[in-house]
């Protein structure tokens, strides 16, 4: 071999990735269960998905779903709270929660001669959690805490009152964890009831993949599930009147050295048909290191250590946000650069060939990366069951990235993005930064107040 | 379980490491150049992580961002920069590890040509703002610099965080980068190791000629220094925080060292998890704290233990300092149950299993094949380094417990609210952080 650094080598081809098959049954009970064989590590992940998630908190009851989640490994039969755990971590398991608007999902990873073990736990947790009083007013009690100094936290505090601003009432509009006022007035029934309505098989998927066989799965989970039944309540229709507040709005934070800015607004559903070609245009505009907004922002101005955007795809439409903190002084001009960022990608600048080729490439070329593991490969199949993606989805969603255009790009973007409608809101130090909005044309600020959200 | 791996030095002293996993089409670079911010000096510190933000904006070949052509490539991509060692890693599909064989050669060969006034005047700034984020906007962001400052002398290389002072990374001047880089990356300094579905006979002939060119630079003398604790430093800190926060601290033996994995495993019995004893106690039972943790921070000359709890409202951080001096003189005393013992026999096999999982990244087979290489100077240690935990024994885990988790030994640092210095521990004076 000889080389040359005259110029960059050209990437030669790869070998192509195909998704592994899934095999499927579906248990008496209305669960599903999809496994994938994925033997290269004797690992097994289990993620059991329920699509029930914050977004179907009850009025007034911000928290519940979160909450209910976070009880379920407070013990099972005569297992209390801590015995739960310590079968967790006889078993050198990895444990976690998941609690989205949209969904539960509870995961355990295991080696795989401990995944009987694990299924048993798993349906221990999930079917027959105990949902004790005492339990219940510990676990509130470690919330309340934790939203306590979640108000000293900036990007909590923004990614909060920005849901709020932009939703209202609407069931995107509170994080999971809720607030104080609604968690003060819950009670262990209120979460006894919402696992009897909603952690329910017939709208749940058993995920399991790893070093480990569809029949056996299938023969432990019959056993260890029997007994779980029932149909989970539907999801109430969206209240669709969003609230249409201030432009600019600002949660005080004084004395703060940066300023925490979320700028956005409700965009998407996952179910578009623009999806991939919206995943290119953010590429491009904020969802990579060398997108527009980082580049203006870090790499140009030097005001932040990064700078992105996203359009969070939810079952109804979720935010299209763009998240950065700057530095104090900075703030104004972020805010400005940001804004004209988001205008100029929908036409003004459109996006060039380089940047097209970069943005597709990027997303299609390393699309295997992404499922290396067991836990990568079990996430990716639960994102099938949780939008009702068909089974060739992974095996689709190269050549449909590849077959995106500058013009889809910009179609999109002028469609699903308007400036005009974009909320700013800044965790940020007032005093400092106050005199600077004037000028940014989005009229005065608005103090958001802590009890709003 | 190990990982299999072929090694080989080239003339210029750079360590390739090549292990062959053909279940994914990608391929991990991993490149480690043992410089951190212990090689920093008083006065000069955040210079090695500012240096590592340097290493992506060009070199004289491709004197644009580095990012660019590895993410077009579909690459992910990253670097890190602790007190011991820095580290940069490409994730490639696997037609593209030559593209990121040459970007990583041309910067370790040729980036002072590259290197402009406007780009470090640029990537300072980001620093400073990294700083802001991650330290001083963020509630108990400062805790772990005091720490390190009263558990070490100043002239000890740990006194310092990673990130730097602000008048430090103020005052640095481009001369100086240009210093460090010919002192520290070069290929007797680096070690190079590449994981994943890629043919070792050609790679390793590719590697050859992208990094055999670069020429070797000086032997870079091993960082010595001592540190001990007398007595019980006792400190405080205001932020903006709603809950006190309590933090022990002890120096402890280094990475590797005789007693790093009992306190490994001694400091997640105390307070790792909902089965840990100031778990149970404190948040479970009594409820006087919201949170509890701990860790054996090992390092390549030392290393510190650290358990740090949060008060609940209406409890102080007195009680909590009693809760855990007694947890700590119980496991002395008593020293851990089979039980204890079963489960972090079980949690070490797995959290090493789960290691194989990923080629590349931080914590993939490249990154540890590479921290074996540096810190043990032998790669092939995955399997040795498991067996050190297999061989903790209650006895051995008790008597670590003892000599270095000592109370009268130690630094007490409380967070507290601003203008709340009455909610401090007992007796505790005011902490500098730069």
């Amino acid at each position: 071999v000889t080389i040359t650094r005259a110029r960059l080598p050209e990437p030669g081809p790869s070998p192509s990735y195909t998704f592994p098959p899934i095999e499927k049954s579906t248990l008496p009970n209305g669960l599903r269960l999809w496994t994938v064989h994925h033997p290269q590590v004797p690992i097994v992940a289990f993620m059991l998905l329920v699509r029930r998630g914050a977004a179907s908190d009850p009025p007034g009851k911000d928290g519940l779903a979160a909450i209910t989640a976070d009880m379920l490994d407070e013990g099972s039969g005569d297992r209390s709270a801590i015995d739960m755990h310590e079968a967790i971590a006889q078993i050198g398991a990895q444990f976690d929660t998941d609690i989205g608007s949209d969904a539960t999902v509870i995961g355990l990873t295991v080696l795989s001669k401990f995944a009987p073990r694990a299924l048993t736990l798993l349906a221990d947790i999930v079917a027959r959690p105990s949902l004790r009083e005492e339990d219940f007013l510990r676990v509130r009690q470690l919330r309340l805490h934790r939203l306590t100094q979640l108000r000293d936290v900036p990007g909590a505090l923004a990614d909060r009152a920005f849901l709020k601003l932009l939703y209202g009432v609407h069931p995107y509009g509170h994080s999971p964890i809720g607030n104080e006022a609604t968690l003060a007035s819950m009670t262990a029934d209120d979460v006894r009831a919402f696992h009897a309505r909603s952690i329910r098989p017939t709208d749940a998927t058993l995920v399991a993949v790893g070093d480990c066989d569809h029949a056996g799965i299938e023969r432990m989970a019959r056993e260890s599930f029997a007994d779980w039944t029932g149909a989970s309540a539907g999801v109430a229709s969206a209240n669709g009147d969003l609230p249409r507040g201030a432009r600019l709005n600002i949660v005080p934070r004084a004395g703060a050295p940066q300023s925490e800015l979320r700028i956005g607004h409700v965009g998407v559903a996952r179910g578009t048909p623009d999806y991939h070609a919206l995943l290119v245009a953010n590429a491009i505009l904020g969802g990579q290191f060398v997108s527009r907004i980082n580049l203006n922002l870090r790499e140009d101005k030097g005001v932040t250590y990064g700078a992105r955007t996203a359009f969070e795809f939810r079952r109804q439409p979720g935010p299209f946000v763009l998240q950065v903190s700057v530095q104090t002084s900075a703030t104004a001009r972020a805010i400005e650069e940001s804004i004209r960022e988001i205008a100029d990608i929908r036409g003004p600048r459109p996006v060039t060939v380089d940047e097209l080729t970069l943005g597709v490439s990027g997303i299609t070329r390393g699309y295997a990366r992404n499922f290396e593991t067991a836990d990568q490969v079990a996430r990716a199949v639960m994102q099938l069951a949780l939008y009702d993606l068909s089974d060739d989805y992974y095996a689709q969603f190269v050549p449909c990235v590849e077959r995106i255009t500058i013009d889809e790009v910009s179609r999109v973007m002028a469609e699903h993005v308007d400036p005009s409608r974009l909320t700013t809101l800044i965790v940020g130090d007032l005093d400092a930064i106050g005199q600077d909005l004037g000028g940014l044309g989005l009229g005065e600020p608005v103090v958001v107040a802590h009890d709003s959200f | 379980v190990n990982i299999s791996f072929t090694k080989h030095t080239l003339d210029n002293g750079l360590d390739v490491l090549l292990h062959e996993d053909h279940s994914c089409p990608i391929a991990a670079l991993n490149l480690w150049y043992h410089v951190g911010s212990k090689n920093e000096r008083p006065g000069k510190t955040g210079f090695a992580h500012l240096f590592e933000h340097l290493m992506f904006e060009g070199s004289e070949h491709h004197d644009r961002g580095f990012f660019q052509p590895l993410q077009g490539a579909g690459a992910t991509l990253n670097g890190s920069t602790n007190a011991d060692r820095t580290n940069y890693w490409e994730v490639v599909p696997s037609g593209a590890l030559e593209l990121a064989l040459w970007m990583e050669s041309d910067r370790m060969g040729y980036l002072l040509p590259a290197l402009t006034q406007a780009k470090f005047a640029n990537q300072r700034d980001v620093v400073l703002n990294e700083r802001r984020q991650n330290y001083e906007n963020r509630p108990y962001g400062l805790a772990s610099m005091a720490l390190l400052a009263a558990l070490f002398p100043p002239d000890h290389p740990y006194h310092w965080a990673t990130i730097g002072e602000i008048a430090d990374l103020e005052a640095v001047q481009l001369d100086e980068v240009h210093a460090f880089f010919r002192r520290y990356y070069h290929p007797a300094n680096a070690s190079l190791a590449i994981a994943g579905d890629f043919d070792s006979v050609r790679t390793l002939d590719l590697v050859r000629q992208y990094f055999g060119e670069i020429p070797a630079g000086e032997p870079v003398p091993a960082v010595r220094a001592a540190a001990s604790l007398a007595g019980d430093a006792r400190l405080y800190l205001e932020d903006r925080v709603e809950l006190p926060r309590l933090y022990l601290a002890w120096i402890t033996p280094a990475m590797f060292a005789e007693s790093d994995a009992d306190l490994d495993l001694a400091t997640d019995l105390l307070a790792n998890g909902k089965t840990s004893r100031l778990y149970k106690r404190l948040v479970f039972e009594q409820r006087v704290a919201t949170d509890v943790s701990a860790a054996q921070n090992s390092r390549e000359m030392a290393g510190y233990a650290q358990i740090t709890a949060t008060a609940a409202p209406g409890h102080t951080l007195a009680e909590i300092e009693q809760a855990i001096l007694d947890e700590i003189a119980r496991l002395v005393a008593e020293g851990p149950s089979d039980r204890e013992m079963e489960r972090g026999r079980a949690q070490a096999e797995s959290q090493f299993v789960f290691r194989l999982q990923t080629v590349g990244g931080f914590g993939g087979k490249s990154d540890q094949l590479n921290a074996y290489n540096v810190f043990v100077g032998d790669a092939n240690y995955f399997d040795r380094d498991l067996q050190r935990y297999q061989s903790v024994t209650r006895e051995s885990l008790r008597q670590a417990t003892a000599r270095y988790l000592d109370p009268s030994a130690r630094v007490t640092l409380s967070i507290v609210p601003r203008d709340r210095a009455a909610l401090a521990a007992p007796d505790s004076a005011p902490a500098l952080v730069a």
